[in-house]
């Protein structure tokens, strides 16, 4: 895969090997190149001269938190600081079978990073405090990551602390941003972009999560009643697109509330999204199932163990295992989908992009807002393809 | 054999027992939820003053539908302005079956080629379409692309026979008429005529092992024959601009319509090409090498030996790229292309009808899903190895 020539080929050889070997591939790359360079010349020729970026720093708070209010801000960078540590530690827990722990990939990733927050341009005013702040999460992330890989060498029991870290985690992060229990309220009409989008995916995933397996155990389950509603469920919420189900949460679950109750935008949006979510899940969760040898089954109930038993101790610890990836790649798409909520008025990162173009200041500015969110999410989702894809590998190496 | 033990199972340890009662159980919440949710459903519409009722469908709709074959004016009625959207849906997602399938197959074959640059630009093209969101591609496509090509007062001409302008794009497109019938009846009378020559070479090849080159220089002649049908016989009208700056000739199709055919097909296309790289990835190494010890080439290796081993694979797989497509084609409605989704959306809008719109979606996808299903099921069937 990598360009290099081997240590025998000079650069030459490698060349005609792998660009000109035959008529066919040498026409081939002539085109592609002359292509590549036509492209490239006439993209940086709009980047540099006529694109108008402006539009980009002048808006970052609303691609990032959307119209969070601006002295409660300190409650993200808490949050941003709570979530580099864990990430940090999780890191190096995880890493800690590697030989060692910063692969220049990641070194490389880490530098770049660290150059976009030294000079990405920022809004006017407080920018060095700004890019400080930033540096320092990225210095606490590496030291975090450092120390639990050298604690998690020491006494490798550490990693049984991680899932419960998360859950409180996710409860910190949850009380964060809406309020209450001493902080100001903040309402969800003000969440959006990146904050928005985070936040509906994390709470639909871990949503879905127990309804979806439940629905996985119905499909597969002995007793034809669970199994039909089950298989009905599944079958019928995987033929419907998302935003006809999101249209339902929207029109309908008011409908089908007692008259006096109102829910939130964002919740019923979650909401869908969550129902939406299970099914697939269900379907992911079955293949890992379907990969459980009849014998484990067997073993269980000959030990006396009865289906409840048998399923949560013996059965849905190896199956999720065996999903991990596949669950991964289904967050990957939840993150992709939560842009759909754009279409029914809320304001994710796409949708905040939308209303930022209809502002007559950045009229026409579409092809600036439209690759800056796109790097944003091509980033988070192809870290976590490739994460899941290293998960992978680690499962399969431990089997 | 054994008699029945003294002491029976207790009743609640009995797993033919424990099992009815939790059906019965989980029986009586589904029941009992749903019917909540209905009722509460049916006093909220009583209040609204209204009930389940498909009759709005024969009510004059009176909102405009941008594009569309069949005729259809405002003056007509709700039920066929969703049958306008649905035909919308079927044009765009048919299409869109048949570019995915080939951007995806090249592509998949693209990551096993021999040319460094190919394979790496192909690699980046499949990262960048499935990490980021179907709909920013289709806002790319749309705002960016078609409308940057679009922008100016005059069409711009693009790749020659193409013209662009905001209205849309005009490609080169037979003259409708007889000749056109009579040009395509032609090219299939040859294809059958081809068909048979190659049947025969083949068995001259085969059963009597003569060189059959009479034959070779008849398919040939045939082609050429089709080619020329083709590009003369079936009266190409090219777009051309009058002194108005009017579009005439050719066939216009609008920028939503283009955008969303280009949008699903790269996205869904990208998805294609990992199953096809996976089913050829399949294919054991020993088939190929097989094939290469048999004198074939590069080519005709993966026509003849890996691409039929590798289907078997790739056709399941497909069926649900195909039906996650035709569900995403109900993102029309984001950049304005009338289809099934959107026209309902419009509806709904006018007449409060949520719940009957949205049974309407939701019978016209898992229609659509199942006619995708039942097709590729049976395609499937088709393909997979016949013992002897």
């Amino acid at each position: 895969m990598s360009p290099n020539p081997l240590r025998s080929q000079t650069r030459l050889a490698w060349i005609q090997k792998n660009l000109l070997n035959n008529w066919f591939n040498s026409l081939l790359t002539i085109c592609l190149g002359c292509l590549l360079v036509y492209g490239g010349v006439g993209f940086c020729h709009w980047a540099l001269k006529s694109a108008k970026w402006g539009v980009i720093p002048t808006n970052l708070p609303l691609f990032l938190v959307g119209r969070f209010p601006a002295d409660q801000y300190w409650r993200i960078w808490l949050l941003a600081v709570l979530l580099a540590g864990l990430s940090g530690c999780t890191w190096g827990m995880l890493a800690s079978a590697a030989p060692r722990l910063f692969s220049p990939f990641n070194l490389v990733a880490v530098a770049l990073a660290a150059l976009t927050m030294v000079l990405f341009p920022l809004p006017e005013g407080n920018g060095v405090l700004v890019r400080g702040t930033l540096l320092a999460l990225l210095l606490l992330l590496l030291a975090t990551s450092w120390i639990a890989y050298r604690a998690h060498r020491g006494r490798p029991a550490l990693a049984r602390w991680l899932s419960p870290a998360w859950g409180l985690m996710f409860l910190v992060g949850f009380w964060l941003m809406v309020g209450g229990l001493g902080l100001p309220a903040v309402s969800s009409t003000t969440w959006g972009g990146l904050l928005l989008t985070l936040f509906m995916s994390l709470i639909s995933i871990a949503l879905s999560f127990p309804f979806g397996v439940l629905l996985a155990l119905g499909r597969q389950s002995t007793l034809p009643l669970i199994r039909w509603l089950s298989t009905l469920y599944i079958e019928i919420v995987r033929g419907i697109p998302l935003i006809a189900v999101l249209f339902m949460a929207l029109i309908m679950i008011p409908l089908f509330l007692p008259g006096n109750w109102r829910l939130d935008l964002v919740l019923r949006a979650i909401l869908g999204l969550t129902l939406f979510t299970a099914a697939y899940l269900a379907e992911t969760v079955r293949g890992g199932l379907q990969a459980i040898p009849k014998g484990q089954y067997e073993a269980a109930s000959s030990l006396g163990l009865n289906t409840p038993l048998c399923l949560g101790l013996i059965v849905l610890p190896q199956a999720l295992k065996i999903s991990i990836p596949a669950i991964v790649g289904l967050f990957i798409a939840l993150i992709q989908d939560t842009t759909l909520v754009s279409i029914v008025g809320l304001f994710d990162l796409l949708g905040m992009s939308r209303s930022i173009l209809a502002n007559p200041l950045f009229i026409g500015r579409y092809a600036e807002v439209y690759l800056f969110i796109g790097i944003f999410y091509w980033a988070i989702c192809y870290a976590m393809s490739q994460g899941s894809r290293y998960l992978e590998r680690q499962l399969n190496q431990v089997k | 054999m054994a008699e029945p033990l003294d002491d029976k199972t207790p009743l609640w340890r009995d797993q033919r027992f424990t099992g009815l009662v939790f059906q019965a159980a989980v029986l009586v919440l589904v029941v009992g939820i749903a019917g909540v949710l209905l009722a509460n459903m049916v006093r909220n519409l009583q209040q609204l003053g209204r009930q389940l009722d498909f009759g709005f469908l024969r009510n004059q709709s009176g909102f405009n539908i941008g594009e569309s074959i069949l005729p259809y004016q405002p003056n007509d009625t709700y039920g066929w302005a969703l049958v306008i959207g649905l035909v919308n849906t079927l044009r765009l997602i048919l299409i869109g079956f048949v570019t995915a399938t080939v951007i995806g197959t090249l592509s998949g074959l693209a990551s096993f080629s021999s040319n460094w640059l190919l394979r790496h630009l192909n690699l980046i093209y499949i990262e960048v379409a499935r990490n980021t969101p179907l709909l920013l591609q289709l806002f790319f496509w749309y705002f960016v692309i078609f409308f940057g090509l679009a922008q100016g007062a005059e069409a711009k001409q693009v790749l020659g026979w193409f013209l662009i302008s905001k209205k849309g794009i005009a490609l080169p497109w037979p003259t409708p008429g007889a000749s056109v019938w009579g040009g395509l009846l032609a090219i299939a009378l040859l294809g059958v005529v081809a068909y048979l020559t190659w049947r025969w070479r083949r068995w001259l090849l085969e059963e009597k092992g003569q060189h059959g080159r009479l034959q070779t220089g008849l398919l040939l002649g045939t082609a050429a024959i089709a080619l020329g049908v083709f590009l003369f016989g079936l009266g190409w009208s090219l777009p051309r601009l009058d002194a108005n700056n009017n579009i005439l000739g050719g066939v216009r199709i609008s920028l939503e319509y283009a955008a969303m055919l280009a949008g699903l097909t790269f996205y869904t296309g990208a998805f294609i090409a990992e199953i096809v790289r996976g089913g050829i990835a399949s294919v054991s190494k020993g088939q190929w090498e097989a094939a290469r010890s048999l004198g074939l080439k590069g080519g005709l290796t993966m026509a003849l030996v890996v691409l039929p081993q590798a289907l078997r694979v790739i056709i399941p797989s497909l069926n649900g790229q195909y039906m996650n497509l035709a569900k995403n084609s109900s993102l029309a409605l984001a950049i304005g292309y009338p289809d099934i989704f959107a026209t309902g959306q419009t509806t709904q809008n006018q007449t409060g009808r949520a719940v009957e719109i949205v049974l309407l979606w939701a019978i016209t996808y898992l229609l659509v899903n199942l006619i995708i299903s039942v097709v590729m099921n049976q395609l499937n069937r088709t393909i997979q190895i016949r013992e002897r």
